[in-house]
């Protein structure tokens, strides 16, 4: 049997939670939730597994660290030695304190951009990019719960979702 | 719930104190000097527990925080300590100014010997210029107001929250909001001038406007901790079953990111006195790098990167385990932090090393926040029971 794209669309955010819970514990599976703002509580329901941006951060921080330390070894120690308030030395180690300011900007800037960046790269998010959203009201008030199912399980979908809030079923 | 302070607890608060009288007999048979140094660290760090708990207190009740409302019962306790460490400072000042205190001595602000010709080689025309602020007279007055106010604001703040228990109503809790209103400002001036009386006037001749705020999250983040720590002790015993690892996380969170800051004021202080590089700046650092060197870097590792690496991850700040780990390396630390700022301005060089004397006195002191502490706890329901916000702090979710 064929698959069809069956969309629930709800006005409210705490709606939403009841709603996937009550279609999850049914045994539906969902594809995905559009809103214009992150639903606490919403990612166990709907099984995202736990994002791994954290750990993107990490190892971008830790880069920007070590490019940046690399970076001030090279202008400041190896290439041309700059005496800034009479220390002069000839060990990165020695000079250190006066490079944490830059080697915290630095890890901060590269974690931040990075993150940045990563994210909008996962979610697809990019100019010419056209967007996923399956309707533009998700970015404003409304909230869609998207699933692919069977065509002769939308009619069970329908009277699982009533009473939940959810003010459109389309299909 | 009622906390029950059990036999066996108190037995082992005792015997704490009393190997910290212990102690204190031997160090002021052998060495008196060392003694007062040892007796001001601890009293100020147990001190800066408490003061943290009150000050947590009140930053709750200012930010209108609910998550936290379950488990202030644990640092509305930790302030009843204040009051013994308030008579612990004033009686180490009264007997002990002139151990510690460089600037108590009168004889150095006079410029000739009583003959009036002679000039008097101790005469320190430094101190002469801030005797107006450090003197005896108005620093008592300083030391009687800051132990006033927190102590009054400590007072005010637990009766509201025990009135409150039981009558109920938003009477208590906007009274308490006004109160923890009025107390945070003066906290903000109070522990930055009761660090320089308590600690910066050690080393009188040396100032840093940093040293303020410095002395002020190493109390903070040392409060987070001893926190941590009860709670994680009660739960163990079965009590405060409704804070789960969502409330810990808070905590843990607010732990990490206040290491983070304790160790932004550290180095900023430290690296613009290395920079500059003045002779009358760089004189505290010196000393701690030339005689206290394995402190000095101890002091960094485990109130920076332990802390730092242990709870950065999430799932790190939801297990009680590694918490307690963090929490017992930041509570030691930052004891090393406060031994780091005292000992160095009264021993200088002469320190060899650590004395049994002073881990001594710190289980003595331990033992008497031990038990007042728990003490505390005991009189007094463990979550407060008719708190505005003690639904959402169920609830709480991250």
């Amino acid at each position: 049997m064929s698959k069809k794209t069956v969309m629930a669309v709800y006005e409210d955010d705490y709606q939403v939670v009841v709603g996937a819970k009550k279609l999850t514990e049914s045994g539906f599976k969902i594809k995905d939730v559009f809103s214009p703002f992150p639903i606490h509580g919403i990612d166990p329901v709907i099984g995202l597994p736990r994002t791994r941006i954290a750990t993107v951060s990490f190892l971008l921080g830790s880069t920007g660290t070590m490019l940046v330390l690399l970076g001030v070894w090279y202008m400041m120690i190896h290439d041309w030695h700059i005496d800034i308030g009479g220390k002069p030395n000839f060990a990165l180690y020695k000079n250190l304190p006066a490079f944490i300011p830059v080697t915290f900007e630095f890890t901060v800037f590269c974690a931040a951009h990075g993150m940045f960046l990563t994210f909008l790269l996962r979610s697809k998010i990019l100019p010419g990019v056209t967007a996923a959203n399956p309707d533009p009201r998700t970015t404003d008030d409304q909230f869609i719960i998207v699933m692919e199912v069977e065509e002769d399980k939308i009619a069970g979908i329908k009277g699982l979702l009533q009473g939940t809030g959810c003010i459109d079923i389309r299909s | 719930m009622r906390y029950n302070f059990t036999k066996s607890n108190r037995n082992l608060a005792l015997a704490l104190m009393g190997i910290g009288v212990i102690a204190i007999i031997i160090g002021f048979l052998t060495n008196p000097h060392r003694t007062w140094a040892s007796l001001l660290v601890n009293n100020f760090y147990f001190m800066a527990l408490s003061l943290a708990g009150t000050f947590f207190v009140a930053v709750s009740y200012v930010m209108q925080a609910g998550w936290s409302v379950g488990l202030k019962r644990v640092p509305e306790a930790m302030g009843a300590f204040l009051k013994f460490s308030a008579v612990g400072m004033i009686l180490i000042f009264i007997f002990g100014h002139n151990d510690l205190y460089h600037w108590t001595h009168s004889e150095i602000y006079e410029k000739f010997l009583p003959d009036g010709k002679t000039p008097n080689p101790d005469f320190d025309h430094i101190l002469l210029g801030k005797h107006g602020f450090l003197n005896i007279p108005f620093y008592m007055i300083r030391m009687v107001a800051y132990f006033a106010i927190w102590v009054g604001f400590t007072w005010i703040l637990r009766n509201e929250s025990l009135k409150e228990d039981l009558e109920g109503g938003l009477k208590h809790y906007k009274k308490s909001f006004k109160f923890a209103a009025i107390f945070i400002p003066l906290f903000g001036i109070t522990s930055s001038t009761s660090a320089w009386d308590f600690l910066m006037s050690i080393d009188a001749h040396w100032f840093s406007t940093l040293f303020g705020w410095y002395t002020f999250m190493g109390l903070f983040v040392s409060g987070l901790a001893t926190m941590c720590l009860i709670i994680i002790y009660l739960k163990s015993k079965n009590y405060l079953e409704n804070i789960n690892e969502n409330h810990m996380h808070d905590v843990g969170k607010m732990m990490f990111a206040f290491s983070i800051f304790w160790t932004y004021l550290w180095f900023s202080q430290f690296m613009l006195i290395w920079y500059a590089n003045l002779p009358e700046e760089i004189i505290y650092f010196k000393t701690r790098w030339d005689h206290y060197r394995v402190i000095f870097w101890v002091n960094f590792f485990i109130n920076f990167l332990f802390p730092f690496l242990v709870l950065m991850s999430r799932d790190a700040k939801r297990k009680m385990k590694i918490l307690m780990i963090a929490g017992i390396g930041i509570v030691l630390g930052h004891w090393l932090d406060v031994y780091l700022m005292v000992m160095p301005g009264t021993m200088k060089a002469n320190w060899g090393g650590f004395n049994p004397i002073e881990f001594g006195i710190m289980a003595g002191y331990a033992g008497l926040f031990i038990y007042v502490v728990l003490n505390a706890l005991s009189k007094a329901m463990l979550v407060p029971q008719k708190h505005p916000m003690l639904k959402e702090s169920l609830a709480h979710h991250l």
